[in-house]
């Protein structure tokens, strides 16, 4: 992949592990879709033949050394198109559950709308709402909390159908939450003063394997990101007090 | 009591050993074997030390010494489990962030290989 030569270049990145039976399929409706798009598919160390099979339907692979987990993963190809110059990048996950024929209407926000982020949402409308009872609630609280530090009401934000652009880019490149991004990343987003739009998208049964996401891990992972969001909030008012309290001291 | 800690000062002997035996063969290094060899000699120093650990246990209202010892050796090794959390958080960042860079280098490189690079 050379660095684009269009100034409004998008990438659109596959996170994947383990995902042989699903990633030829998720890059093919992606150059069906959107056509002439590098697809660039991110292999968290798979012990399958994810890479393999993603290079065959034509995507570029960046396979890394070993297994970092999602945020680590994303950030990687983050870091990758923000060196290379890309104005755009959209995050597709590579178990098949996204419909690429959405791309086109986030990419579409983006630009419009000139904000930072662009959320595929599953609730926007009444269509592709798949999702289980102990999920959906937990969706419930995670709206309910995040609304007041947003500001604005968020439909779904556990979705990892989202569009970003330059100065996202540059902001994740730096810092990203490791482990369970999608939520934190709204957080740091709004203390950068940056906006974030939803856009309706489908969501589909996986095309192959099964999610690793247990009642267990559920738990863990709504206590994991319920600590992530409130350590973010309190380092945002702590350098906006420290930002505060310099503030008489540069005016003597 | 003089049991109990007689049997601390077993353990301590055993971990100054231990710790000791990993560091001249190398399975642990200098700057992360400081803790637990303070560590155990303080466990040794205190469980050698009756007169000392019963100031102690009066100044934490306990009744027995050894229940003294046995919270400050609980309460050192919570700091020191919680010291080493701190130093894992900061390999674990480093290490993702050294990998990724790893796979963005290479990358590049099979870009120009290829002769497809910038």
């Amino acid at each position: 992949m050379t660095p684009p030569a269009a100034p409004d270049a998008l990438l659109v990145i596959v996170p994947a592990y383990n995902e042989e039976g699903a990633i030829a399929g998720v890059v093919e409706s992606i150059r069906q879709y959107v056509p002439g798009v590098p697809v660039l598919v991110i292999d968290d160390g798979s012990l399958d033949a994810t890479a393999e099979r993603a290079r065959n339907a034509g995507a570029e692979v960046l396979p890394l050394p070993h297994h970092l987990g999602l945020g680590g993963c994303v950030q990687a190809g983050y870091k990758l198109a923000f060196e290379l110059g890309f104005e755009y990048v959209i995050r597709v996950d590579g178990d098949g559950q996204h419909d690429a024929r959405d791309i086109p209407r986030v990419l579409e926000k983006l630009k419009t709308t000139g904000c930072e982020m662009v959320i595929g949402s599953r609730f926007l409308n009444s269509t592709g709402a798949q999702t289980g009872l102990v999920r959906w609630l937990g969706i419930c609280m995670f709206r309910l909390v995040l609304r007041p530090i947003l500001g604005k009401p968020v439909r779904d934000p556990t979705s990892g159908f989202v569009g970003v652009n330059r100065r996202a880019l540059q902001v994740f490149s730096r810092s990203f939450p490791l482990e369970y991004p999608e939520i934190e990343t709204l957080v740091v987003l709004q203390r950068r003063r940056f906006r974030f739009e939803e856009v309706p998208c489908k969501m589909r049964p996986r095309l192959a394997g099964r999610s690793s996401i247990t009642a267990l891990k559920s738990l863990y992972y709504i206590a994991h990101v319920l600590l992530g969001v409130f350590v973010n909030v309190l380092k945002f008012e702590g350098r906006l007090r420290r930002a505060a309290e310099s503030r008489p001291e540069q005016g003597d | 009591m003089d049991r109990l800690l007689n049997v601390t000062t077993g353990l301590s002997v055993l971990l100054l050993i231990l710790v000791l035996g990993s560091l001249r063969r190398a399975h642990i290094r200098v700057e992360y074997s400081v803790s637990w060899l303070a560590a155990g000699v303080a466990l040794l120093v205190l469980s050698r030390n009756q007169a000392f650990l019963q100031a102690m246990a009066r100044k934490l209202g306990l009744v027995d010494a050894p229940v003294a010892l046995l919270m400050i050796a609980g309460a050192v090794f919570l700091l020191m489990f919680f010291r080493f959390s701190v130093i894992i958080s900061h390999l674990r960042d480093d290490n993702i962030a050294l990998a990724q860079r790893v796979a963005i280098l290479e990358y590049h490189i099979r870009s120009l290989q290829s002769g497809n690079g910038n």
